[in-house]
């Protein structure tokens, strides 16, 4: 009685990304009621700076208040649903958009379209640019939600462009190349490449070279680029963060045809840490997509009485420059504490300079260099450890054994608390390792044959996670 | 949108390149192009570059725009004038043509990449009478003091009569409902991190709760089995995601919502077969005349996966009786398809008939829920359309699960949530803000139904909405469609009046228009009449 996409898994949520997301909230971590509950490290979402966005309303009662100078502005919001945005909004986002850029970038607001939540812009820009069967090509690993939210409705297929530990998970040429000879292996058109810049799960920005090498490719396949720069903000340590469109600037081509062919998206999510407020969009150069988006729009247009209240912080420039400042300076301590305990406990990270995460190298905890190891060891982690974090495979990572860990959705004492409980689990694997053939070998065997039966009964529930 | 078609293979062959659709203007023009693109790929085959698969291919092509054309013909008007641009078979055609041209331009040639073919027929401007006249409008609105020149928009069915009452509300309890705590801190963690994706479940509790109350209390609803979006019309994107597959189709009573065209067909490849309903039976759906398209679209192998009905119907703004109900239940039964009821205007009732929701005749029924699936949102009944706020409520679990994932890409913004969970909580607020809207409304219809008899102008008897459905086919010359898009055109430009012509609505009679009242104020109603009386009277 359903439709084929209702009916099917393209909404790739029986991962392991997601399984771990359920078992999280049957049994959540709480200081006190639940102290031995999973920790949830699989949510790239920032807490950390809630202090300042509750200072700022609290002495700016009339944006809350839907007031302007103490006139009402209430009916007009109340009546608003123009599919071309709030333009006061759409002007302090420009601004906000350049200012992270430490303004080498100028933005049109007549060129950004609005949109509930990245998630949405990520979609709708698919179904702008590709046909139903037309891949894009992806570096891996990258945020296991693409598989969902580029390919469910839209018919694209994405094909992944192999990123190596021995270079820092760099793009090189050659990966470029060989992913693009991969799809038409498959017989797949390729319309673009779709980078995350900063990358999630990996943390770190793009360099001038990487930018470059994509942007080669880019004109001799005459593909788009679609960069998702929704980490753009959290850029909290060296090098400094490039923006595609600044990339294309410095080599003069904005007037080229490859200035039509790339495109940003972009969410106040992860910078200002307002998830919950929907708010995404989609800058493009091409007319055409900023036209069909903008009609798409309607099936996700943001609440006017949100793009209110965000036009009045963002114009508070005062605010911004100190919240972008102070959020990155906790971003920046928390990712030295989370680094240093790892540490401590014998495991490695990629060495990052933004986001909400790290990427953390446990590949030397493994039984053995595969997937099913590494399948194994995350379960570990979930049900011994008690956390919940995102494995490698998840992310579409060709090594076994790298992990997404996310730091900035707990207090500091769940953090440390994180921490112990992942470094008595690395010495209890590490003395098992040490061929000390105990009890606790067979243990662990049928422990794992419980699992999978445990986590079969998991595949029915029903319960979304987010990046 | 003919991507069921399309096979991935390494020529990368388009399916339908060679041969150019019929233009709306008239098929004599196109013909004259279909037969130069006939010789060129045939030069192809005798020059062997390539031209032998192509050529194998116009025969196919020229049979699916022969059956293209002869749809076209099935679905026009009982008149002999050539279908205006406005129409949709025209657009209908639009899409075939441009997603052709960008085929032809991936066939083989080095020019730049293309963006998809949906792009670009959506990003061209809407040749619709409907979209043309909400743009006019909103360009030059009247006021009352600062332009009493404007055009005054009778086209967009938002209700402001009422407005106060919620501005009040708003005024005194907002910034405490939005983010204030229980301990008089204010919490943005409440608000600000992740919420599940379809809905808060106070919101969806206060949402259930207030669609009960709104529709009299006759009906319970589970909040459950409601999944929340950002607006109706992602809603009815999201079902027709869930029911339907490309290619699938819906039955849907005329005249009907313009919008559907756009939010059901759009990304979905999904048609709408249009079940045509006449005057002389007040517009009445006939479950006879549904029966007729079902079987003449499996004829044409066309699947039918349910019925769109919008009750209070929109344009017309009549209800459906608890027998009407009961019998397309019973149709829907036998046919084993879906039923959407879009019950957005619920609330906005003035008559003295109460409007009865399928939720109520489906408490009686003890089984067989799972096809029906109901489509409400706050922009009307709360006059809220800026806070995006729609609702699926259906019966069918797979359904909800299915639309809780889709509701990722069309989220309610949680600040948003919090604010209306305390107005709707505010059951003693909301009552008198129904009762209130409900009186104003049916004051205004009074008012402006009277007005248009005075100009010899009938309206339909309805008993909800926020419009009338006028009958203005006297005043037309000649009686067809053209004629009514030109009276159409004489009303926006001289009378500065946008109003919705039924053609922009399928209706199948021509003559007819929809009012919206409820953006005026009283004051205002003799200044609509009087323009309406200047141009009739050219």
């Amino acid at each position: 009685m359903l439709s084929r996409k209702a009916r099917l898994d393209a909404h790739g949520e029986d991962s392991s990304y997601f399984l771990g997301w359920k078992e999280y909230e049957k049994n959540a971590y709480d200081d006190v009621q639940n102290p031995t509950g999973i920790i949830q490290m699989g949510l790239a979402e920032n807490q950390l700076s809630f202090d300042l966005l509750e200072s700022w309303l609290a002495s700016n009662q009339d944006a809350a208040r839907l007031t302007k100078n103490g006139e009402s502005v209430f009916r007009e919001l109340a009546l608003f649903q123009d599919y071309h945005g709030l333009p006061d909004f759409k002007n302090e986002l420009v601004e906000f958009m350049a200012e992270i850029r430490g303004n080498k970038v100028n933005f049109d607001p007549r060129k950004l379209v609005l949109m509930a939540g990245a998630t949405s812009a990520n979609e709708t820009l698919m179904f702008c640019i590709a046909e139903s069967g037309d891949a894009f090509l992806l570096p891996t690993p990258y945020y296991p939600g693409f598989d969902r939210d580029l390919k469910w409705r839209t018919g694209v297929e994405l094909v992944p462009i192999h990123c190596s530990s021995s270079n820092g998970f760099k793009v090189t040429k050659c990966a470029l190349e060989e992913a693009y000879q991969q799809a038409h292996k498959l017989s797949l058109n390729v319309k673009g490449v779709l980078i995350t810049n900063p990358s999630n799960p990996l943390g770190t920005t793009m360099g001038r070279d990487e930018l470059n090498d994509l942007i080669d490719f880019a004109v001799a396949k005459k593909i788009h680029i679609i960069s998702d720069e929704i980490y753009s903000g959290t850029v909290f340590d060296h090098p400094s963060f490039i923006s595609i469109m600044e990339a294309l600037m410095d080599r003069k081509l904005q007037d080229t045809d490859l200035w039509s062919r790339v495109h940003i998206v972009y969410s106040l999510s992860k910078d200002l840490g307002l998830p919950g407020f929907r708010v995404g969009m989609i800058y493009s150069n091409n007319e055409t997509v900023v036209s069909a988006a903008t009609k798409m729009s309607s099936f996700g247009l943001i609440s006017s009485q949100t793009q209110y209240l965000l036009s009045k912080i963002l114009s508070d420039k005062k605010f911004t420059r100190n919240y972008l400042k102070e959020n990155r300076k906790r971003l920046k301590t928390r990712r030295e504490m989370i680094v240093a305990a790892l540490r401590n406990a014998g495991i490695g990270c990629l060495k990052s300079n933004a986001g909400l995460f790290c990427w953390v190298d446990m590949r030397h905890l493994l039984s053995s260099n595969t997937f099913d190891a590494e399948m194994e060891l995350w379960k570990k982690i979930l049900r011994e450890a008690g956390l919940n974090i995102s494995p490698g495979a998840s992310c579409h990572c060709s090594e076994p054994g790298w992990f997404r860990i996310c730091f900035a959705n707990m207090s500091e004492d769940t953090l440390n608390l994180s921490m112990q409980r992942i470094k008595a689990l690395a010495e209890r694997i590490q003395q098992c390792r040490r061929g000390r053939v105990t009890h606790q070998d067979s243990g662990c065997n049928s422990r794992r044959r419980s699992f999978s039966k445990w986590v079969l009964n998991l595949c029915s529930y029903d319960r979304e996670p987010d990046r | 949108m003919n991507h069921s078609r399309s096979r991935r293979n390494p020529t990368r062959e388009p399916d339908f390149p060679t041969a150019k659709p019929p233009s709306p203007g008239g098929s004599s023009g196109g013909g004259a192009g279909a037969a130069m693109r006939l010789i060129v790929p045939l030069q192809g085959v005798v020059q062997g570059r390539g031209g032998l698969i192509l050529g194998s291919v116009i025969p196919g092509a020229l049979y699916y725009f022969f059956q293209l054309y002869l749809k076209r013909c099935r679905s026009a008007k009982p008149n002999s004038n050539p279908p205006s641009p406005s129409s949709p078979s025209a657009q209908l055609a639009d899409l075939s043509r441009s997603s052709s041209r960008s085929n032809l331009s991936s066939r083989g040639s080095v020019g730049p990449v293309r963006v998809s073919a949906r792009a670009n027929s959506i990003a061209k401007p809407n040749a619709s009478p409907y979209y043309i006249g909400l743009e006019r409008a909103s360009e030059d609105p009247y006021d009352r003091f600062d332009n009493p020149d404007g055009i005054m928009q009778l086209g967009l069915s938002e209700n402001r009569l009422s407005l106060d009452l919620i501005e009040t509300w708003i005024l005194e309890n907002l910034e405490r409902s939005m983010i204030g705590g229980a301990d008089g801190n204010l919490n943005i963690s409440g608000i600000a991190t992740y919420q599940p994706f379809d809905g808060m479940m106070e919101m969806k509790i206060a949402v259930a709760g207030f669609m009960s109350q709104v529709m009299g209390t006759t009906v319970s609803f589970d909040p459950s089995r409601l999944v929340l979006t950002s607006g109706a019309t992602p809603a009815i994107e999201t079902l027709c995601f869930c029911l339907a597959d490309q290619g699938n189709a819906f039955l849907v009573p005329t005249p009907y919502y313009p919008g559907f065209d756009r939010d059901m067909k759009w990304r979905t490849g999904v048609e709408l077969i249009p079940v045509h309903c006449r005057s002389s039976d007040n517009f009445a759906l006939s479950v006879t005349a549904l029966d007729q398209a079902f079987n003449q679209a499996r004829k044409r192998g066309q699947r039918v996966r349910g019925i769109l009905i919008s009750n209070p119907s929109n344009p017309i703004g009549n209800m459906l009786n608890k027998e009407t109900l009961y019998s397309l239940l019973d149709f829907a039964r036998e046919k084993n398809i879906h039923i959407i009821s879009d019950e957005i205007f619920a609330g906005s009732t003035y008559g003295s008939e109460e409007f009865v929701s399928m939720a109520e005749i489906l408490e009686s029924e003890d089984f067989d829920k799972d096809r029906v699936h109901i489509i409400y949102g706050l922009s009307k009944d709360l006059s809220l359309p800026g806070f995006r706020v729609g609702v699926i409520y259906s019966f069918n679990t797979s359904v909800l699960a299915a639309a809780k994932k889709l509701a990722r890409f069309s989220s309610v913004s949680a600040p948003t949530q919090r604010i209306l969970i305390s107005m709707l909580s505010d059951t003693r607020f909301i009552q008198r803000y129904i009762e209130t809207t409900r009186e104003r409304i049916q004051k205004m219809y009074v008012a402006f139904a009277a007005g248009l008899k005075q100009l010899g102008i009938e309206c339909t008897k309805s008993s909800a909405g926020l419009y009338c459905w006028a009958d203005m086919s006297g005043l037309i010359r000649p009686y067809n469609e053209k004629g009514e898009l030109e009276l159409w055109d004489k009303l926006l430009k001289i009378g500065k009046i946008n109003v919705t012509p039924g053609s922009a609505c399928h209706c199948i009679e021509p003559g007819w228009f929809r009012c919206c009242f409820t953006m005026l104020a009283e004051e205002d109603i003799p200044v609509v009449i009087k323009r309406i009386q200047r141009v009739v009277e050219t």
